[in-house]
């Protein structure tokens, strides 16, 4: 069932009448859905997506995850529009490659969220329709989360959800990781395992709220080992 | 040519290379896919439409919706002991709230602070590109930039970009030889110096709260209360402003960050006075 008021301003009942011929021009935007979640800790930081990826009602698949490995300490999640995710993280790649060639070091992630603030802007009069967020460790092994708007602006961050779900994942962060509006409660540091299984939680409940996310939960969790993967099955509805 | 390089004649082109840092920029309608954009700053514009009402107009079509982070109040004022710098550090992007807890003030250097106020990726970028001419003027000139002369640079760079969408409302505080300096730069290009200037769509309330507590002959105390209260008021209000108050002192060696207080906390210890 569709709700009435689901399309059009929010909040306003739809008029239904004829309003005159109207121009459809083209878009060079879509919207495919998707949410991306970032966590850091005190020696880890996981970047987890969802893999559906829609247009309007239909599901082109379910299996395109949303993280992308940048090094073996950085990954970056991107959700919006999938060309330009596709074409973001191709030029991001080829900007790395660069930085090795002539500075024969792997870029760090601070560097790389900085280079990615200037990498948005450049197309600020025509943006890359994509929100990203980075999740990695610092140069000192803590975990780091860098979260962008579309169009470069950027900062470090503990926890930050992006993407279609974000509105109702990042309250709910903000109470378990944040522990903000409690009272009275200790300010533990999240443990990996915790925060695993946090991430794990939240999507699940995100998905059955939100009609772009479900199907499956890819979970990348980032140490000074490596980065390891976990898939997760959500709702396939 | 042998005498031209002798003489030390700079050609035209270079001075104006590194008058005009934004001159060296292109526009363009794709990334140069061999450097990337890497040996010049492009810009990529959208071919055949205005690139100010571009991206409103793609926000009708089929679920797409982009909203850029925005939002703020900021203040500066000056007084007896130098120039208190006091912003609040709400981001928001149309209804929903990006951030609690961006930083608005860019620190150029001990002696330099920008404040931002508008589309948050714009003061980022050109702030941050700020600091690397006032860098450069350092390492070229031999002397730290003075406060007139930054937010020229600045003023010029958004000239060099009106008309195209750009929304910036930033005010460069410092301490030179001439004393202690305050400008207040948009993205129209217009630059005016003052003693007191508060920016964003909370500024109204911030200035009604300034005005009515500012003497020239304030103590320190004094003025880091009154910075306080005029952005605690403003947030308070504005449905645009909130998080903390983030609140810097410009002084005769330096600035100090004085302090970084909840919003809610000012108004519940302000709620005495209020009604």
């Amino acid at each position: 069932m569709i709700s009435s008021q689901t399309f059009g301003d929010p909040g306003k009942m739809r008029d239904y009448h004829y309003t005159g011929p109207v121009e459809h021009r083209f878009s060079p935007y879509a919207f495919n859905g998707g949410t991306v979640l970032a966590v850091a800790g005190e020696d880890f930081a996981i970047v987890a997506s969802d893999t559906r990826l829609s247009e309007g009602y239909s599901i082109h698949s379910r299996d395109s995850p949303k993280c992308y490995k940048l090094t073996d300490t950085t990954v970056i999640g991107c959700s919006g529009f999938h060309g330009d995710c596709l074409t973001l993280t191709k030029i991001i790649d080829a900007r790395l490659k660069m930085y090795k060639h002539s500075n024969n070091k792997t870029m760090t992630s601070n560097a790389i969220a900085a280079m990615l603030s200037t990498i948005l802007y450049g197309r600020g009069f025509f943006p890359y329709y994509v929100y990203n967020i980075i999740g990695g460790l610092d140069e000192h092994g803590k975990g780091a989360v860098y979260s962008f708007d579309p169009v470069g602006s950027y900062q470090r961050d503990t926890y930050k959800a992006g993407g279609s779900a974000s509105a109702v994942l990042q309250p709910l962060l903000d109470n378990q990781i944040g522990f903000k509006n409690m009272e009275g409660v200790q300010h533990v540091p999240l443990t990996q395992d915790k925060a695993v299984q946090l991430v794990k939680d939240v999507f699940i409940s995100a998905a059955e709220r939100d009609v772009y996310i479900g199907d499956a939960l890819r979970v990348c969790i980032i140490t000074k080992e490596g980065i390891s993967e976990q898939t997760v099955p959500l709702r396939k509805d | 040519m042998a005498l031209f390089q002798v003489s030390g004649f700079t050609s035209y082109l270079e001075l104006r290379g590194q008058i005009l840092p934004a001159g060296q920029t292109q526009l363009v309608d794709r990334t140069n896919h061999y450097n990337f954009g890497t040996k010049t700053q492009e810009f990529a514009v959208p071919l055949g439409v205005d690139p100010s009402g571009f991206l409103k107009s793609c926000n009708r079509d089929g679920g797409v919706c982009i909203d850029l982070n925005h939002g703020t109040t900021t203040l500066a004022f000056k007084f007896k002991y130098g120039v208190i710098v006091a912003v609040d550090s709400r981001a928001s992007a149309g209804r929903y709230l990006a951030s609690n807890d961006v930083n608005k003030v860019i620190e150029i250097n001990p002696y330099l602070l920008g404040t931002m106020s508008g589309s948050a990726a714009d003061c980022q970028y050109w702030e941050r590109l700020l600091a690397k001419e006032c860098r450069l003027y350092r390492l070229r000139n031999n002397q730290r930039i003075s406060v007139a002369a930054a937010s020229k640079l600045l003023c010029n760079m958004m000239l060099g970009y009106r008309g195209m969408g750009l929304s910036m409302g930033s005010m460069i505080c410092g301490w030179d030889k001439e004393g202690p300096g305050l400008y207040y730069v948009d993205d129209e290009g217009k630059r005016l110096s003052g003693r007191m200037f508060s920016t964003g769509c909370g500024s109204s309330y911030a200035y009604g709260v300034v005005d009515s507590g500012y003497r020239d002959d304030m103590t320190v105390e004094e003025a880091y209360e009154l910075g306080r209260r005029g952005i605690a008021h403003a947030t308070h209000r504005d449905a645009y402003s909130g998080g903390v108050v983030n609140m810097y002192h410009m002084q005769e060696d330096g600035w100090i960050k004085v302090c970084k207080e909840d919003v809610s906390e000012l108004i519940h210890r302000y709620r005495k006075g209020m009604f």
